[in-house]
């Protein structure tokens, strides 16, 4: 069984106790231990099931690249599925479960897909669930679903914080080991801006567990003094927890920082998202040891060698009381003279090298411990945990030698290097068959935008697997990094390191090496996907031959943690069934994040009322108070309609629209854009932005204008305004007035960059509103101030002065038909002026209206709404705007490309009126059906709605569309589809529904 | 994500501050011109493999237009220059030259 | 003349480092030729401080200048001296080319103040805030969130925010909780 072993532990407190739960089960965990760990110490071998074949599985690692001990932490608002035991830290009342079980962890249904397992091969989904169609919807999908995917997702609110940070610095350094603290002595002492992180709680990687002698002493003792002086430099910073996520496009890099998770009690944000600009960066991400591929390398109990000696060290646990040590090379001998140094048996050390020697084979033989060579592991014996190893040559097909009873095995591959922050942004790898590893290629490191590499890599991520060259490498690469980014001071020596004397790994890719299939059917790739060697040789065989595609085929490395254990095994196995060369097949792209981050982090403060800026008007917060039933319109909230008590929206806009052409309507207008268009040179410029003739506009009126993209389609429309002879004033839409600023800007700027011009958007700076129906010139008279009778003021003209006590610019336009002005007013006077309307306008039947009631006096009207009957296909002509073409420009944007072909096609749908015989509402959207089919076997159509609302004016349905030659077809009847399958007759007719002569608006 | 220098801030710019608009150096064409040459100018864009030269605006900042000589393939930005000009100066035709040996601006026209 | 309110009316979050809305501020945006002789001697003279330079302001109280773009630049003035400032400056420039618009009613001004207002400003924007990149007397144009802002450096432990006014709120909201976050530690 696994259990504490005392007096080992260096990264635990065991006088401070803490107490968690386990599927319910109360544990007691020691201050400083993971939740593996504890796991671990308590006997709780078994910490998931398999996501495919519900296999129980325990902890294989002991750090990022754990992939079985998942579990859901925390519960309600916080939550979490899919937390690697391996990386929480356990803390007084943190609850876990395990995940992909029912009913229970222990008994568990879905194991039945073990014993289906041959009915279960690579590809089985792409193959079963092809036919008969229907099954996938009734058969095939119901079952995945409910048997696939990692844990579940959480229901309540995340009630935690999260934030984001932008840092700029000269060196980044990722990895908190003896490499990464030795570059970021060398950079720091240059005095380069340096973050230096680590993923983990604790500095020194490795060494802390492997002792290695730094500079003469041991490294524990290194790694404090190095980080006293990092420590005392104030251009390092030094960040625990903090994982590097990704390496971007020009030294971006993403980092997470888990601030809170190993003490939820503690104020402030839970994770941090850092968005890392780096003139230089330096991966010091250290390697990952490799499981080796033999039949039941997957039972609880099975650990990497590395793994089962860091609990030992770190956190005092031992696997079991008998380890096998299964292995290819020298390094996993350190597991076992630790463990024997620790009390603990070790039956043998199973060697696939048939010759070994080395100062650590010579420790293991002082210490008695019995050393197969040529041997491996034919099986491991055991249900939820392992009992014993079947021994076997190496060389053979797996005839069994001897049984070996044990409770552990610790395995090793060889080691991989972590490549992945590397090969983000396009560094290479190269094969190194020597150390039987792929490493970076510095060659053909990842370039920035000066071109040069801007990232360096070091210590045993760069494939150095000994002390002296890991600081020795770290150090040089912080020197370079510093140096690269402009940094030159040079500093102290760079640290010695000591090694172990250690002979050559050899590779084994599967043991043994002939074994069959029923042995290769359970040698396990990847554990988290259940993808076994069998599976990846039958990929090959049926033509996968792709790395990407057996992988795709396969799902090998596709789950949480990406391939950490398995990629390299898998692509061995899938070149040696290719019979190719591993680095002619090459490896999977490497993809950010490196380990899975939180959604929350990416989201940072954005959630609530952070989500998104809403935009308000000086108006909004009246309009709230007052019953607004808010719909978003270019990044603002304006009311669709003021809703009354006792009142639906709909019949609140019926009111609406009644009252204002009855009585009196207020329309907060203040989010139209307004643009102050400036120079010598103004009005040939806005002659080229409309199609109208701009520059013989009187000073003092306004012009209702056009504006057409170069391809000819109309992007906006406003009224124009001349303020002075040099100056004018555009109104622009709401959503265009900052896309129609840059496009003015982008032809100044890059077009007619001669042109004396200057355009300044002053949207904001005033607060707008529309005075709107037959009262508006009496509530202006009551508040008193300048003229606005029809002779000082007429229809299309402009003026400023005081309305009350307000500063006002007034202007007589109309989008309604009705006598209309719309006053501007300083932002900051805005509210008080509304307000001062509202209580003016009492007498006078005053009522704020919406964009509904805009929309549809706009509509009686026959005026054309961007957005609604245009849709950036539509050109002037569509909506028999010819007038508003000038003829006499010799170019304007959108003139050239009106002429071409299909623009100037007679048979381009046209802007009419619609009307339903039976006065009902068109629906929006709906397509005039014509005769036949198209190639597609569709119906072919002839016209589409636009615009349709219920006319509170004339107590009907009205609409306006796009029809065939429309104009020529006035009273026709044609027929609208329906959702419901059906279809409408309406008959085409005049757009201008109220007030044809523009009577009620020249007043 | 790009760091772009802005030539008129003087100063080295992230993306997320700056809008892209494309291809640079287009030419105008207006009325009188052939619907190949308006068409030409309306849609054909290079799509090259290399150096390319292109649009930016510094829309978060100076709001200022500017062109971006760059490597469509290694991301290496050869130099940003203001966008009232006709071609590229003479300098940035030379350091991708430098960079990207038997390059011409003749061959990209 | 009625009288004006700002958007957020001076809102206050206090802590250690405290988001204040600073009210009413004059502002001018000014477009021109920025070497023209007296386009730089009506700018000092209107608010009494130097002509800035290239990513710089010059202010003095509620009197300044910020450097906008090569044709632009925002002149600060007391919110009741805006009008008078912007007749100067026509007069001044009477017969060139140049654009001067009110823009005081549309922005909304924050002061972040404290001891890590730094680090408050660093969570929100892309902009190099390291004391060796940005010091007192600079001013950026960049992104606070998803808004587009300026930002002054007052003095060591003050930043002076300027946005737009409909998204007041939003900055507002956005510095508060930034800063009641926390520091991060990273400016040393």
């Amino acid at each position: 069984m696994s259990t504490r072993l005392a007096g080992h532990g260096r990264l635990i407190n065991k006088n401070k106790a803490v107490d968690f739960t386990f599927n319910g089960k109360n544990l007691r965990g020691f201050a400083g231990d993971t939740l593996a760990s504890a796991l671990l110490a308590n006997d709780q071998l078994l910490v998931g099931r398999s996501f495919k074949y519900h296999r129980p599985r325990g902890v294989v690692a002991a750090g990022a690249e754990e992939p079985n001990g998942l579990v859901n932490l925390g519960k309600g608002a916080t939550f979490e599925p899919n937390q690697r035991a391996t990386m929480t830290e356990v803390f007084d009342g943190l609850t876990a479960t395990s995940q992909n079980h029912w009913p229970s962890l222990e008994f568990d249904v879905g194991a039945i897909n073990a014993r289906l397992s041959s009915l279960l091969p690579a590809g089985f989904y792409y193959k079963m669930f092809m036919y008969p169609r229907s099954f996938w919807k009734h058969v095939y999908e119901p079952f995945i679903r409910k048997s696939a995917g990692l844990g579940k997702a959480p229901k309540d609110r995340d009630q935690d914080s999260y934030e984001h940070f932008y840092a700029h610095v000269d060196v980044m350094i990722v990895g908190g080991g003896i490499a990464g603290l030795s570059a970021a002595l060398a950079a720091g002492e240059t005095g380069a801006r340096v973050l230096l992180l680590e993923q983990t709680a604790d500095w020194g990687g490795r060494a802390g567990v492997d002792t290695p002698q730094i500079d003469g002493k041991p490294a524990e003792e290194w790694i404090k003094n190095t980080l006293e002086t990092l420590d005392k430099m104030h251009n390092v910073d030094l960040r625990l927890r903090c994982a590097g996520a990704g390496v971007y496009d020009h030294g971006y890099a993403l980092a997470y920082e888990r601030l809170t998770d190993h003490a939820p009690e503690t104020d402030g944000p839970r994770h941090r998202l850092w968005r890392i600009r780096a003139k230089q960066i330096i991966t010091a991400t250290g390697a990952i040891e490799r499981p080796l591929s033999f039949a039941a390398n997957d039972l609880p109990g099975v650990l990497l060698a590395s793994a089962v000696r860091d609990y030992a060290v770190n956190f005092g646990v031992s696997l079991g009381d008998r380890t096998v040590v299964v292995t290819n090379n020298d390094d996993a001998y350190r597991t076992a003279i630790i463990l024997k140094k620790a009390g603990l048996d070790i039956p043998a050390i199973i060697d696939a090298r048939p010759e070994v020697a080395g100062d650590l084979i010579d420790q293991a033989r002082a210490l008695d411990i019995r050393i197969e060579l040529g041997k491996g592991i034919a099986k491991v014996k055991g249900g939820k945990r392992v009992t014993g190893v079947a021994l076997c040559a190496q060389a053979g097909e797996g005839a069994v030698l001897e049984e070996i009873d044990c409770d552990c095995v610790a395995m090793s591959g060889g080691w991989s290097p972590v490549v992945h922050l590397w090969s983000h942004c396009g560094g290479k790898l190269t094969w190194d068959p020597d150390q039987v590893m792929f490493r970076p290629d510095p060659e053909r490191a990842p370039t920035g935008q000066n071109g040069q590499p801007f990232v360096i890599t070091a210590g045993t991520a760069n494939g150095n697997l000994f002390t002296a060259e890991v600081v020795g490498d770290g150090w040089a690469a912080g020197r370079a990094a510093a140096k690269a980014a402009g940094h030159t001071k040079a500093g102290a020596h760079a640290p010695q390191g000591e090694d172990a004397a250690e002979g050559p790994i050899s590779p084994v890719w599967l043991m043994p090496q002939g074994a069959g299939y029923a042995l290769r059917s359970k040698a396990w790739l990847d554990f988290q996907n259940d993808v076994k060697v069998s599976d990846v040789q039958l990929a090959a065989q049926e033509g996968y031959e792709s790395v990407e595609h057996a992988k795709r085929y396969t799902t090998l490395g596709m789950a949480t943690d990406q391939g950490k254990l398995s990629n390299i095994n898998g692509l061995a196995i899938l070149s040696q069934s290719l019979n190719a060369d591993i680095p002619n097949v090459g490896t999977t792209t490497f993809r950010p994040p490196y380990t899975p981050i939180s959604m929350a982090s990416i989201a940072g403060v954005a959630k609530d009322e952070l989500f998104q800026p809403i935009r308000k008007t000086p108006i909004s917060d009246w309009s709230n108070a007052n019953g607004a039933d808010n719909e978003p319109v270019g990044g603002w909230r304006r009311p669709y309609a003021y809703q009354r008590p006792g009142e639906t929206v709909h019949e609140a806009v019926n009111r609406e629209v009644k009252n204002t052409r009855e009585n009196l309507g207020l329309l907060d207008a203040s989010t139209l854009g307004k643009l102050i268009v400036k120079g010598p040179d103004a009005g040939k410029f806005l002659d080229m932005m409309y199609t109208n003739m701009m520059s013989t506009l009187p000073v003092g009126k306004c012009r209702y204008g056009l504006m057409c993209s170069e391809n000819g389609f109309l992007m906006d429309d406003g009224v124009v305004v001349r303020m002075a002879e040099d100056s004018w004033l555009c109104h622009t839409t709401t959503g265009g007035a900052e896309h129609i600023h840059a496009h003015m800007e982008d032809w100044l700027q890059c077009e007619w960059w001669d042109w004396q011009v200057y355009v300044a958007n002053v949207t904001e700076q005033y607060a707008q509103v529309a005075v709107v129906g037959p009262n508006a010139r009496k509530v202006l008279r009551k508040l008193g101030g300048m003229d606005v009778s029809a002779e000082a003021l007429p229809f299309m003209q402009w003026a400023e002065g005081k309305i009350g006590d307000f500063d006002a610019r007034v202007f007589r336009i109309s989008f309604s038909g009705e006598l209309s002005y719309e006053i501007a007013v300083p932002a900051g006077q805005g509210a008080a002026f509304w307000e001062a309307l509202i209580a003016a306008g009492e007498e006078f039947g005053v009522m704020p209206y919406g964009t509904e009631a805009l929309h549809i006096m706009r509509a009686e009207k026959g005026f054309i709404m961007i957005g609604d009957e245009t849709d950036g296909t539509v050109i002037p002509q569509d909506l028999n705007l010819h007038w508003a073409l000038s003829k006499k420009k010799d170019d304007y944007l959108g003139k050239r490309a009106h002429s071409r072909s299909h623009m100037a096609d007679p048979n381009r749908w046209k802007l009419v009126g619609l009307e339903t015989e039976d006065g009902s509402v068109l629906p929006d959207g709906a397509y005039a059906i014509a005769d036949g089919v198209n190639a597609n076997g569709q119906r072919n159509t002839q016209g589409r709605v636009t615009s349709t609302y219920y006319s509170p004016t004339l107590e009907k349905g009205i609409a306006m569309g796009l029809v065939l030659k429309g104009p020529d077809r006035m009273g026709e009847v044609i027929a609208f589809n329906t959702v419901e399958g059906g279809s409408i007759a309406a008959k085409i007719v005049d757009p201008v529904f109220y007030d044809k002569d523009g009577e009620k608006q020249n007043v | 994500m790009l760091i772009l220098h802005c030539p008129y801030c003087g100063m080295d710019v992230d993306e997320t501050d700056l809008h892209g608009g494309g291809q640079a150096h287009l030419t105008r064409e207006g009325p009188g011109s052939t619907d190949a040459e308006f068409e030409d100018y309306l849609f054909m864009r290079e799509n090259p493999k290399g150096v390319h030269f292109e649009r930016w605006r510094h829309v978060y900042g100076c709001g200022k237009w500017f062109h971006a000589a760059r490597c469509t393939n290694t991301l290496q930005v050869f130099g940003t220059y203001p966008a009232q000009t006709l071609e590229p100066p003479k300098e940035i035709c030379e350091a991708i030259s430098a960079a990207r040996p038997g390059w011409s601006w003749g061959a990209f026209k | 003349m009625s009288e004006a309110i700002s958007a957020l009316q001076g809102r206050v979050t206090a802590g250690e480092v405290t988001i204040r809305e600073a009210g009413l501020r004059g502002m001018i945006t000014l477009r021109g030729d920025l070497a023209d002789k007296q386009l730089r001697t009506v700018c000092s003279a209107v608010t009494g401080v130097d002509f800035p330079g290239l990513g710089k302001a010059n202010c003095d109280g509620q009197k300044g200048l910020c450097w906008m773009s090569p044709d632009e630049l925002l002149v600060l003035a007391p919110y009741a001296e805006v009008g008078e400032a912007l007749a100067q400056i026509d007069k001044a420039l009477t017969g060139k080319h140049y654009l001067a618009e009110n823009v005081s009613d549309a922005r909304a001004v924050m002061m972040v103040e404290g001891a890590y207002a730094r680090e408050v400003i660093a969570k929100l924007s892309p902009v190099d805030l390291h004391p060796d990149s940005l010091a007192p007397g600079d001013f950026r144009r960049t992104r606070l969130g998803q808004v587009a802002a300026a930002f002054r450096m007052q003095d060591e432990d003050t930043f002076e925010v300027i946005c737009f006014r409909s998204v007041a709120a939003y900055a507002f909201d956005l510095l508060t909780a930034s800063a009641g976050a926390g520091r991060v530690g990273h400016f040393r």
